[in-house]
């Protein structure tokens, strides 16, 4: 009798093993709109979700930059849409879309940058040209607020013994910060840019990271999107003038393999929405004309 | 040896039904842990796995944990061997909560003890504005990660050591104060000798730790080639960047783990009595 009980127990652990095994691993923590890491898409979880014909959560895989506006904007479409759960998982463009390519199950991916949604669809995973760019954004450089360098403008990045934070060029804000030191290069003297890249003391991960050190005073400056300095009020801009700026271009796709695609389609229509891009704009984004 | 071979067989004549209770649950657990190390290899070596593993970020972050892991090991044996020996052999009010403290890095978050390296010792953290007085700002620095090693590390290798300490008979001890012995001859002819072992695996299991280390390091040190990148951040950011150089560079931190842990169990083994 007991060895039932155990060949019972055993099948039923094999079982849950194969269905855990059966839709690709998530590596991810998803966020909850709040902002909490929590470590979804278990067992549990994906059994609830077939368990269900039409899945009411909608999965949504977005730049770390848009970490406030999108919380916004899924708990304003869950309002409009009752019954409809938005779990987020945000983290810098390149860990989501590798996150992706690795099956991590989500429904819509919105990057901050080309190059990943592009990878997506190079890949097979994100329909080609249903990627539609609904915000751009652009970089500045922020000090904390007592400007422990004392620096003004932007010529000051230069100044040999600064601690300047930049993220990783992997990070789309990464990529972005070098492309303006290029351009600010052509235009002060020349081995600005060397100079400055010789004051990085840390690349870090996302965008958040950067704003995070330079909060907490750790860093004399580092450039992030002008959309974080919203949250972030008390620290010291140094304004990039927009002809050495760059337009930051952010795609939206559903994935080829959503759980359910017109939920994720209704999703993109409500960001590019009046009442969507109202949110992003709240939260200093630019429109993307 | 003998015994225990016996008993073994013993519980198999008797009631063979039953061993599954055993084998099944065992075996899941077993699969669990080999399949993703055994996956992370077959991927491994089908790539350029020399090429990668030579390539010039993973000989820096490399280089730069070895050095680092080092250094926080021998902090650990310099500073953890009188704390471990004064937590096992002396009796003090407040030790209790004293070896709570102790022991809490074990089982924190490192992100949590990052923030708090950070709260404490940054450029503006409570602590480290005094630090900053006279000159000395810790983060984005080598000896951040040191520092950052050090504090999840040590724990485990006082942990150890305390143990080895609190083992030996108290008989050689008073022994030692009938002869007239100072504490410091009672430590270094006495107690240090018979503790050997318990210091060199516990500082084994320490250098492991701290070579794993990740969540405090890149809050704490940041991320820069060199300088603060050591292996497990040059794997999570390489993992965005090349899969190919995460997986390699994984493999090579899986042998020299495989390699410390090997030795520490020859330790063991040979331990007399």
């Amino acid at each position: 009798m007991k060895l039932h009980i155990i060949i019972f127990l055993t099948l039923a652990l094999l079982l849950l093993l194969g269905a855990c095994g059966n839709p690709a691993p998530t590596i991810s923590p998803i966020n909850e709109t709040a902002g909490a890491p929590l470590p979804v898409h278990t067992a549990a979880s994906d059994i609830a979700s077939t368990a269900t014909p039409e899945p009411k959560t909608l999965t949504v895989f977005a730049a770390a930059s848009l970490t406030n506006a999108f919380s916004d904007i899924g708990k304003a479409f869950e309002a409009a849409n009752p019954g409809v759960n938005v779990k987020f998982n945000f983290g810098g463009s390149q860990a989501l879309r590798t996150q992706i390519e690795q099956g991590a199950q989500a429904d819509v991916f919105a990057s901050a940058n080309t190059r990943e949604m592009d990878a997506l669809v190079t890949d097979g995973l994100v329909p080609a040209d249903s990627a539609k760019i609904f915000l751009t954004n652009q970089l500045v450089v922020i000090l904390p607020a007592k400007n422990p360098a004392g620096l003004s403008t932007l010529a000051d990045l230069s100044k040999p013994g600064l601690k300047l934070v930049l993220a990783a060029k992997e990070v789309p804000v990464g990529n972005y910060a070098l492309q303006v030191l290029d351009k600010l290069d052509a235009v002060l003297n020349t081995g600005y840019k060397n100079k400055v890249l010789a004051n990085v003391v840390s690349y870090e991960n996302d965008v958040k990271q950067v704003v995070a050190k330079i909060l907490l005073g750790e860093a004399d400056a580092g450039i992030v999107y002008l959309s974080d300095t919203i949250t972030a009020p008390d620290l010291i801009k140094i304004v990039i003038p927009s002809e050495n700026n760059v337009v930051a271009r952010y795609p939206l796709a559903a994935l080829s393999h959503a759980k359910n695609s017109a939920l994720a389609q209704a999703f993109i229509a409500y960001v590019m929405s009046a009442d969507g891009q109202t949110i992003l704009h709240k939260w200093g984004f630019l429109p993307v004309n | 040896m003998r015994q225990r071979r016996l008993l073994t067989h013993n519980i198999v004549s008797t009631n063979s039904q039953t061993v599954w209770l055993f084998v099944v649950p065992g075996l899941l657990l077993v699969l669990l842990l080999g399949l993703p190390l055994l996956a992370l290899f077959l991927r491994a070596f089908t790539s350029d796995f020399l090429t990668y593993a030579l390539s010039e970020t993973a000989l820096a972050a490399l280089k730069l944990s070895l050095v680092t892991s080092l250094i926080s090991v021998i902090i650990s044996l310099l500073v953890g061997t009188p704390l471990a020996y004064i937590l096992a052999r002396w009796d003090f009010p407040g030790r209790a909560a004293l070896e709570l403290l102790v022991d809490l890095p074990v089982v924190l978050p490192p992100s949590v003890a990052g923030l708090a390296l950070l709260i404490a010792f940054g450029r503006q953290g409570i602590f480290g504005i005094w630090l900053a007085a006279i000159g000395i700002s810790l983060p984005f620095t080598t000896a951040a990660v040191v520092i950052a090693q050090t504090f999840v590390s040590a724990p485990l290798f006082v942990r150890s050591a305390r143990i080895g300490f609190a083992g030996i008979d108290p008989q050689l001890e008073e022994a030692a104060h009938v002869e007239g012995a100072t504490q410091w001859q009672l430590f270094s002819q006495v107690m240090f000798p018979l503790a050997g072992r318990a210091l060199i695996s516990g500082a084994i299991l320490a250098w492991t730790r701290a070579l794993g280390e990740f969540g405090a390091t890149i809050l704490f040190a940041g991320n820069l080639e060199g300088t603060t990148q050591t292996m497990p951040l040059a794997i999570y950011l390489g993992f965005e960047r090349n899969l190919n150089v995460a997986v390699v560079l994984s493999v090579v931190l899986v042998l020299v783990s495989i390699i410390l842990l090997g030795v520490m169990r020859k330790l063991d083994k040979e331990q007399p009595k």
